[in-house]
């Protein structure tokens, strides 16, 4: 599809280390009091000094490499100089040249089948702390900060603006999230992790910079928006001002912030409190730990497990779906456990909007491998596993022990006789067996699902439709 | 209380011969009666109480360096519990929650803050005229300035309101003073000296140092505050400043500079007033007389080292400057505006017109469009001037020259013309520049006001100009009494 929208994306995703980018104080703030997990160095009092976390830079590397940046030998941070209440040296430690690695590239899965996104820079940052307003944004009279998330270190993932749709986007980035949670350096699912500035233009305009888009859904709405409101300037045959534009997450729309002529300049100097360190020794060794990545991952179930690549590619998005996945199919039929991973246990995860990780802590692999025996020996039906594993999601327990409670036991053929014969002779199936001898075939589906109904799901459909067909061959013939 | 040294008011306290409390009361009684201003804020109560606490368990310190030794500290050095202003109104009522690395280096060896010593506002400054809190007069001369940015510390220790202190210097703010006050400044090797805690002006031109009334107790206190500090990046983590051991350096050889070769740059003693310039050739011959040999050289990117260092450190400082906004800290003021508005009126209510001045300097250094043509260009400048250094310092051992160009001038006399005041830092910024170290020690008098020389070494070299500065110190009492 040819599409005059180029978007590129700014992403910055927090890193999972233990302590912050430039102190020792811990990272883990999401659940802790406000201003709890602070220094005098991510405070920025006077004569603090940062130092690296090697950890940090560790990570930010292993990064660069999963996108096949080339990584450079030196890194260099710089002061980038502005005022706001959350950020309290006045100033924020990031990069500038000498970032750490160059020239990378994404593959997508897009409507128009792969693409290449590739990846301009890989550098590392501090967070800001964060603004917290009593009431909303507008009506508050005062704002809080809370500096616990000051100084967490953040990787900043900048594209070409390679991206020809929000829809495009929303693929990148939870492709990058995916990679990123491969190499078990970030988590998603925290609030906050991974926050976007998107760059926009449409042919015939200039760009604008949409700030701070904080979720993932935000990307594609902010886009969205902003592409509409620049394609209504375009039409009425006025100019798109190149400007920063501030995405109100509420309200769903773009609000200008600054045109090009007031744009900040940020005085970028290298930080003379650190010194310049050189990373490319780690290079090789770092290579070795990356974990084999989605792209791989997804390559090789199409191969050892010969499922589709629509399953391979819902499999292996989330890493943890596919350990899950990996740790089932050695049990049971890699198809069979495909479609119960990829298509039912997802949707049943999306309905309740939990991640694997929360269900994971009521469901393990073992419990799945259970289920899926089960129904493959005959013990419980289709439907029957179906409640087992929601069950289990809603309120935990394990399979055995739901199946006896929940009397979810397929019934004997005896019994499912009984079934048939008692739905053949309720006087209020009369006319739908009349219907269905008629040669309305679609009246059987009414009569299966009433034997369903007897047998309280107990009983396997397509056994129902069989059986059901011969009985009511016999009672014409 | 001049004559005496470090190590002989620890054997006294160790021994039980001086009483630490009577000592530091002693120093409190004398800083009262003065009318100097050496201090911001005193640390009283708790100095004194620690010298009682000194008395009593003397036997459990015996291992320690400066035990009950009155030390006084400059105010752009954090000190946990202690009011540290850098003599700017924006910080007053800021009290650090932790020590800088030096305070605790100093605690560890059982050393006593005296209190916190006046300067130029956020060092910015050669007279100590800038600060918030008023000048500090010069001891010799009290219609005169005592030189700057640690004007407080080196007159503090030269009227005897402490026996050492600790200076910081970014283009001659301890060497500056030592030399006006008729004092010892050092300013160590960058990156030997932890800068952790020291309110930066100029992060990569300064560094703390001592402050003395001789050379052994400038090299004794060097040796205690040059310790290895993972907190600082810009520290070089060498075995020497791990265990370096600059008092012992000196006694194995001190004394003798036999064979020693000294550097006399010419470009150091341009616009040098006369009396200057005597004393401080008379210094060079007395090294003669001690079996040194010297020559004179010339190094040719001097002349640009001046309008270097301001660019460098007056970028530094509008970036370092920027975290004062009353926020997290100092100066508040009752108002109720957006964020914006307050910081502004913060600033400007906060700092003084010459930290101002140098703000909006360096912003404009920085800024798109100029920062090629000069913070770059700085650095092009500073590197040409390391270069043409180190070079030097391969043919010489050291170099020698006059700390400043005149002698403590008048109170006022210069602060209307900031210009005329930056060019006072003329021999002393060059080495920042290159990262040397470099001490001033006295030698000699003009009108009573104390001449001091400066003696470079090469980086790390501190033993050689320590020992150079003792055994000229040893032949030639400035001030014998
Ligand atoms: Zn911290």
């Amino acid at each position: 599809m040819k599409s005059d929208v180029k978007i590129g994306l700014e992403c910055h995703a927090q890193l999972l280390t233990r302590s912050k980018l430039f102190c020792p104080c811990p990272t883990d703030y999401h659940n802790a009091d406000p201003n709890t997990h602070v220094c005098p160095i991510c405070l920025g009092l006077p004569g603090a000094l940062p130092a690296v976390n090697a950890m940090a830079v560790r990570y930010a590397i292993k990064v660069a490499l999963a996108l096949g940046c080339e990584v450079q030998p030196e890194i260099i941070f710089y002061r980038k100089n502005y005022y706001y209440p959350d950020l309290p040296r006045g100033f924020q430690i990031t990069q500038y040249d000498f970032p750490i690695a160059f020239n990378g590239m994404v593959r997508i899965e897009s409507d128009g089948g792969e693409r290449e996104i590739r990846i301009r820079r890989v550098h590392l940052e501090e967070d800001p702390g964060r603004l917290i307003y009593k009431g909303t944004i507008d009506t508050a009279r005062h704002s809080l900060v809370d500096y616990n998330r000051s100084g967490i270190p953040l990787v900043e993932i900048v594209t070409e603006p390679d991206l020809r749709s929000p829809k495009e986007a929303r693929v990148f980035l939870n492709k990058l999230r995916s990679i990123l949670e491969y190499l078990g350096v970030f988590n998603g699912d925290l609030e906050g992790a991974m926050r976007v500035d998107a760059n926009i233009s449409l042919a015939g305009g200039e760009r604008a910079e949409v700030k701070n888009i904080s979720s993932y859904k935000g990307v594609e709405r902010a886009l969205s928006f902003e592409i509409t409101r620049q394609r209504n300037l375009l039409r009425r045959n006025l100019s798109v001002k190149q400007e920063t534009r501030h995405y109100d997450e509420v309200r769903g729309i773009t609000i200008s912030m600054r045109t090009k002529e007031f744009e900040e300049d940020y005085r970028y100097f290298p930080e003379p409190d650190l010194v310049p360190i050189r990373i490319a020794e780690y290079v090789p060794e770092l290579k070795a730990e990356i974990p084999e990545l989605p792209d791989e991952r997804r390559k090789r179930f199409i191969i050892q497990y010969s499922i589709t690549p629509e399953h391979a590619t819902a499999l292996t998005y989330d890493k943890l779906i596919a350990d899950f996945y990996e740790a089932v199919a050695s049990e049971i039929d890699p198809k069979l456990s495909a479609t119960w991973i990829a298509d039912v246990l997802k949707g049943e995860l999306n309905y309740r909007s939990i991640t694997m990780r929360e269900a994971m802590d009521r469901l393990s692999p073992d419990d799945f491998v259970t289920i899926l025996r089960h129904l493959e020996r005959g013990v419980i039906t289709e439907r029957g596993a179906t409640v087992v594993i929601r069950e289990i999601l809603d309120r935990g327990g394990k399979p055995e022990e739901i199946i006896k409670r929940k009397k979810l036991a397929r019934i004997s053929s005896a019994e499912m006789q009984q079934a048939i014969d008692a739905v053949l002779n309720d006087k209020e199936n009369t006319g739908a067996i009349s219907d269905y001898l008629a040669g309305k075939s679609e009246a059987l589906n009414f009569l299966v699902g009433q034997v369903m109904k007897y047998t309280r799901g107990r009983a396997e459909p397509k056994e129902v439709r069989s059986m059901l067909e011969n009985a009511l061959r016999n009672a014409s013939g | 209380m001049k004559d005496i040294t470090v190590a002989e008011v620890v054997a006294g306290i160790k021994s039980g011969d001086i009483s630490c409390e009577e000592l530091i009361s002693g120093i409190y009684e004398r800083i009262e009666r003065s009318e100097l201003n050496c201090y911001i804020t005193l640390n009283r109560d708790k100095a004194i109480e620690e010298a009682i606490r000194v008395d009593k368990n003397r036997e459990a310190y015996m291992d320690k360096r400066l035990l009950g030794v009155p030390i006084a500290i400059k105010d752009s050095i954090s000190t946990a519990g202690i009011q540290t202003t850098c003599a700017s109104k924006i910080l007053t009522g800021y009290v650090p929650p932790y020590d800088a690395t030096v305070i605790e280096a100093l605690k560890r060896e059982g050393a006593i803050i005296i209190g916190k010593t006046n300067m130029d506002e956020f060092c910015m400054g050669t007279s100590t005229e800038t600060s918030y809190y008023g000048p500090t007069l010069n001891p010799h001369d009290h219609t005169r300035v005592p030189g700057g940015s640690s004007g407080g510390s080196a007159a503090a220790v030269s009227a005897g309101e402490a026996l050492i202190a600790l200076g910081s210097d970014t283009g001659g703010s301890i060497r500056c003073p030592a030399s006006f006050c008729g004092v010892v400044g050092l300013k160590p090797t960058y990156g030997l000296v932890s800068r952790y805690g020291l309110i930066a002006y100029a992060n990569s031109l300064e560094q703390i140092g001592p402050i003395a009334t001789n050379v052994r107790d400038t090299a004794l206190l060097l040796e205690v505050i040059s310790a290895k500090d993972e907190r600082d990046s810009t520290q070089i983590k060498i075995d020497n400043n791990s265990n370096s051991n600059y008092v012992f350096k000196t006694e194995k050889n001190g004394e003798d500079v036999r064979g020693l070769r000294i550097g006399v740059c010419r470009e150091f003693l341009e616009g040098v007033a006369p009396e200057v310039e005597e004393s401080v050739w008379h210094a060079i011959y007395k090294f003669e007389d001690l079996g040194a040999s010297y020559e004179e050289i010339s190094l040719k990117y001097l002349k640009y080292a001046l309008a270097a260092y301001y660019i460098i450190a007056m970028s530094e400082a509008s970036s370092n400057l920027a975290r004062f906004d009353g926020l997290r800290y100092g100066l508040r003021l009752d108002m109720d505006a957006d964020w914006h508005t307050t910081f502004s009126r913060i600033r400007g209510e906060g700092f003084g017109e010459e930290v101002k001045r140098r703000i909006i300097l360096g912003t404009y250094a920085l800024s798109v469009g100029y920062y090629g043509r000069y913070y770059l260009k700085a650095l092009k400048i500073r590197t040409l001037i390391k270069r043409e250094f180190e070079a030097a310092l391969r043919a010489y051992d050291i170099l020698a020259m006059p700390t400043m160009p005149c002698v403590a001038f008048k109170l006022g006399e210069r602060i209307k013309d900031p210009l005329s005041l930056y060019l006072a830092d003329v021999n002393t910024v060059p080495v920042n520049l290159a990262g040397l170290p470099s001490i001033s020690v006295p030698c000699g008098v003009f009108n009573g006001l104390p001449i001091g020389l400066q003696l470079v070494s090469g980086q790390f070299q501190e033993d050689k100009i320590i020992n150079a500065a003792m055994a000229y110190e040893s032949s030639f009492k400035v001030f014998s009494s």
